[in-house]
């Protein structure tokens, strides 16, 4: 375990861990928007700032990012981080006026005001939905576009994802909820991605349980009989 | 385009997922732009999502899922060609073709980009076109130079 | 052949000094994009016909560029016994002419530039003499190179063969010296001799960020790890620079033998030179070149029997100034987009593919084999005292003399402006100068005494960057140029860091508000904070000094945000929005031209014929778009802009 201070604290840290693990562990609320403990840690909305002095030199940097180092000095509530925090989550604002998440955000920092033209975004393009879909679920279905001001986070060709299976994983992560799911008798749909797919109905119980499509790629990949999924997990436990 | 000569860009590189972004460059090189079809089957053959080939497709200027005119015609809008006036060439360009910047013209006849630098700073302001470089140029020799491309 | 010792070397230096020097006369023609550009393939051609039709007994060459672009084409001519004559804006007619009248041993004075009558070779501390006690008339009143105030103050180090060699011929790289020192270096020199040589020059990065060189190769070499990587970055993106390209195009063996030199030192068998896709020429140069180097085994395995093997591979970018920056760059080459990621472990450590990396801007590479020939005592002598060497730059913008120089460090900004760029044209008056690219920012009139160094641009706001220099007269608006780099940057972003993409696409929307008449007195202070959390929240360079051009304008040129925010005024008359053209009626002579070039039929009036009197000429305000070309058609000065 590898040894520093947050704000003063002393705090331990293992090896490979980033400032920001710890610091949530030991109950310091540094407020993050892309992170999250089942990916990789991504650095992409800057909420997370805090000021890291190491070697007598001081800088701002993402606690997301930065790993455990002996002795480095972490704090978390300087007037550089607090200014640069307010005016990022008044950025967030300004693209994403509706997300009830980053209202939220904005009053606990005390960022009453937007000054910039309002646009009428949804998305704050932290990524978790494509990392999660690639790291943790695998299906690679969607991913950012284009650069710069233009990019978004879409489906290939901007039409429907057609390697999604439609797990709900990236409803699920989305920090700002706006990746909404239906479920209409046999179908299921992930708006967003324009995908409907429609659903396995368990042999026991009669419910639409998981998409046949997502079931197909499982027995695909394991290698698992033809009829492995005619019963739905609660049934089979 | 044939997938029998996209194998063998593929192979070209030695299959490498790594060499990515040359294979979408030789594939627009040959097709003048990059077709979904094309894509799709690069991302089946090497194992590489279509939605990473996407993105790399969409971050780069060089590709193109667009097809583009007959004639490609650059403008540089580097900040020395900038500062001698590049804006009003592009304006009559855009006049005169009835596009904006990354468009082609109805009858695909001109595709208009913005380039940034070509390193003729002694000539600016400076177009491209095919390949040709028309440096000095001005609002007024901008009709003349459209008509030499039919 | 292969190269397997020294003795070989010598051998082709024989064969290249022959066609470097040949008995007969020589006419070279600079054939980089600059000439080309301005038809140096046509000059070539013309010259080539000429030769063959009049069945004379002499050369012809191409070579790289020389330096003062804005006089291409350059044709130089050698004849043994005679000066070397350089010509300028040489068309394929006048090429013509001069083949004629030197096959009959005249010599032409006409479009002359200037003459040589030795060539530095300054990587072995000599010249290659070819002075006479003579000179011919008709050339005894044209100015020796060094005498030309452009070249004057010059000192070319890493444009050592740019101009004096045909980039195609390995032969001619060998013979001004070249592979000689890769010879020494990996027969007499250890790896820690030649990073303690590169250290104690003082050398800095010339990419940009201007870290000291030696210090990164010897925290790589120290890495843990078999696999080590050396790469050069020739993704030259900053609009106005093409250092690099020049020395692509007219001397590629320069960077190939420093990356030997340099993966020797650090221990990498393996290196990439990642070019930008807009520089053909410049990849094709370099394929060629890396291609005879492997065939004379100066790449590949044991390398002159020295046991060292190394590769280097060439990647082409696709279009993203963002890929400039090292892990970026990187990521490209693994097959990725061009997204940077988090430096808290340094690139020397862990870079491509999470291997100990080395990444170089082109020109230091270059300079590599000099200072290793000439040792970094003789090195650490130009230059000042914490920017050691010299530094080529681009000069271009208003400024009378455009083109590639390379001066020692130190030297002042107004030197460069008045004594080399020969001034402002049309007599207007200097503004600024721009530095550093989209990363630097705009120096005025007050600081031109400053002198070329690392630190002290960074000091005023700006920074060295590249090397692109800029010069504006009072005919550019820095609102404008703000507003110009903002759009650059926006767009180039790579976009995952919320403070860079929002932070430049607001600066952007607030200097088009400003331009267009809609500025508001906060507006100036909600740039500098934005311009602030741009920088220092960004995770890259490229938003880290994003905000330069607009913080330097604003500290410099405030008074001109005023204007355009209080007065709704473009004091230089660029900005479209705030401009009115309107016709003198006395001035008129009711030609019609202009009316018949307005695109939007805003100008009404009657033309004045022999039977009619004619209307003077009107602008109607409201369907006016400002686009300018009334005024560019006016043969009398009748439209004035406000």
């Amino acid at each position: 375990m590898i040894p520093f201070t947050i704000d003063g604290k002393p705090v331990e840290g293992k090896e490979g861990g980033t400032l920001l693990e710890v610091a949530l562990e030991a109950g310091v609320d540094i407020p993050h928007l892309c992170y999250n403990e089942s990916v990789k840690p991504y650095g992409a909305c800057r909420l997370c700032l805090v000021e890291v002095e190491r070697h007598g030199r001081r800088r701002m940097t993402t606690s997301c990012t930065y790993p455990v180092l002996e002795g480095i000095k972490v704090f978390t509530g300087t007037e550089k981080v607090l200014r640069a925090r307010r005016m990022i989550i008044e950025l967030l604002l300004a693209m994403c006026p509706g997300d009830k998440k980053i209202q939220e955000m904005a009053r606990e920092m005390g960022v009453d005001e937007v000054r910039f033209k309002k646009e009428d975004k949804d998305c704050i393009l932290c990524g978790l939905c494509a990392r999660v879909c690639e790291e943790v679920v695998g299906a690679n279905a969607i991913h950012f576009a284009f650069r710069g001001d233009r990019r978004e986070m879409v489906a290939p060709f901007l039409g429907e994802a057609m390697n999604c299976i439609a797990c709900g994983a990236c409803v699920v992560v989305c920090p700002v909820d706006v990746i909404k799911m239906k479920e209409e008798g046999d179908e299921r749909t992930i708006l967003r991605w324009k995908r409907t797919l429609k659903m396995k109905q368990c042999k026991v119980c009669g419910n639409y349980f998981a998409p046949w499509f997502q079931l197909e790629k499982f027995r695909e990949k394991a290698r698992l009989p033809k009829d492995f999924y005619d019963v739905c997990y609660t049934c089979r436990s | 385009m044939e997938a029998s000569k996209i194998d063998g860009i593929i192979r070209k590189y030695g299959e490498k997922s790594s060499a990515i972004l040359a294979i979408l460059q030789d594939i627009q090189s040959e097709e003048k732009y990059l077709p979904k079809e094309a894509l799709e089957y690069v991302s089946q053959k090497m194992q590489i999502s279509l939605s990473s080939i996407f993105r790399i497709a969409t971050f780069y200027n060089a590709l193109s899922l667009k097809p583009r005119g007959k004639h490609k015609i650059d403008v540089c809008l580097g900040t020395a060609c900038h500062v001698r006036g590049g804006e009003k060439i592009l304006g009559k360009l855009e006049r005169e073709l009835g596009v904006s910047v990354g468009e082609t013209t109805k009858d695909k006849r001109f595709t208009l980009e913005l380039v940034r630098c070509l390193g003729c700073c002694s000539l600016g302001p400076v177009a491209v076109v095919d390949g040709k470089v028309f440096g000095r140029l001005a609002q007024d020799k901008v009709s003349s130079l459209l008509k030499e491309y039919k | 052949m292969k190269i397997l010792k020294k003795g070989d070397l010598e051998k082709i230096r024989e064969a290249g000094l022959q066609t470097l020097f040949p008995k007969e006369t020589k006419i070279s023609v600079g054939m980089a994009t600059c000439g080309l550009s301005t038809g140096a393939d046509r000059v070539y051609e013309a010259i080539q016909k000429e030769v063959e039709r009049s069945k004379l007994r002499m050369h012809v060459a191409k070579t790289g560029c020389i330096g003062f672009c804005q006089r291409e084409p350059v044709v130089d001519i050698l004849e043994p016994g005679k000066p070397r004559v350089f010509y300028q804006e040489v068309t394929p007619e006048k090429a013509v002419e001069l083949v004629r009248r030197w096959g009959e041993s005249q010599v032409v004075s006409d479009w002359l530039f200037f003459k040589m009558e030795k060539e530095d070779w300054i990587g072995e501390d000599r010249f290659y003499d070819y002075s006479v006690r003579q000179i011919p008339k008709g050339l005894d009143g044209t100015p020796h190179y060094h005498q030309i105030p452009f070249y004057n103050k010059q000192l070319k180090v890493a444009l050592r063969n740019c101009g004096f060699i045909n980039p195609d011929h390995i032969e001619e790289y060998i013979a001004r010296g070249g592979y000689f020192t890769l010879c020494r270096a990996l027969l007499e020199m250890k790896p820690e001799e030649i990073i303690g040589e590169v250290k104690a020059s003082g050398l800095r990065g010339r990419g940009g960020a201007g870290f000291l060189t030696g210090n990164k190769w010897e925290t790589c070499r120290k890495s843990k790890g078999d696999r080590k990587y050396v790469l050069c970055n020739a993704d030259e993106g900053d609009p106005g620079a093409y250092m690099d390209r020049s020395v692509l195009e007219g001397d590629p063996h320069s960077v190939i033998e420093g990356m030997i030199i340099g993966a020797y030192a650090i221990g990498a068998h393996e290196g990439f030179i990642y070019v930008r896709d807009e520089y053909p020429l410049a990849i094709q140069k370099l394929q060629t070149a890396i291609r005879q180097a492997v065939e004379m085994g100066l790449l590949g395995e044991d390398i002159l029997g020295s046991g060292f093997s190394f590769r280097i591979n060439l990647f082409r970018g696709g279009g993203a100034f963002v890929c400039g920056e090292s892990t970026a760059l990187m990521a490209s080459i693994e097959g990725n987009v061009g997204e940077p990621r988090a430096k808290h472990i340094h690139t020397t450590e862990s870079g491509l593919w999470d291997k100990p990396s080395n990444l170089n801007n082109v020109e230091t590479w270059n300079n590599i084999p000099v200072i290793i020939s000439r040792g970094a005592d003789w090195y650490s002598k130009i230059g000042t005292e914490k920017s050691k060497g010299t530094k080529v730059f681009s000069i271009v913008g208003k400024v009378n003399n455009t083109g590639l120089i390379e001066v020692p460090m130190g030297i002042t900004l107004r030197e460069i402006v008045y004594d080399i760029g020969g001034g402002i044209p049309e007599g207007k008056k200097f503004k600024a100068v721009q530095t550093g690219g989209p990363s630097g920012g705009c120096i005025p009139e007050s600081l031109l005494d400053l002198p070329v160094d690392f630190d002290r641009l960074t000091e005023v706001g700006s920074m060295m960057g590249s090397g692109g220099m800029i010069v504006m007269d009072d005919s550019t608006c820095m609102v404008d140029v703000a507003k110009y780099f903002m759009d650059f940057l926006k767009g180039e972003s790579c976009g995952k860091c919320t403070s860079c993409r929002e932070g430049t696409k607001r600066m952007h929307e607030i200097l088009t508000e400003i331009s267009e008449g809609r500025g508001k007195p906060e507006h100036i202070s909600l740039l500098e904070e934005l311009g602030w959390v741009t920088a220092e929240a960004s995770l890259c360079a490229l938003g880290g000094t994003a905000p330069n051009p607009v913080l330097s304008t604003i500290r410099y040129f405030r008074h001109e945000y005023e204007e355009h925010i209080l007065n709704k005024r473009c004091p230089a008359k660029v900005c479209r929005a705030l401009l009115k053209y309107r016709i003198l009626s006395d001035v008129c002579t009711m030609c019609g031209r202009c009316a018949k070039v307005c695109p939007e039929k805003a100008i009404s009036g009657k033309t004045k014929t022999k039977k009619e009197k004619g209307i003077p000429f009107r602008i109607d305000e409201q369907k006016c778009i400002q686009c300018g070309m009334c005024f560019e058609a006016c043969k009398f000065k009748a439209i004035e802009v406000q």
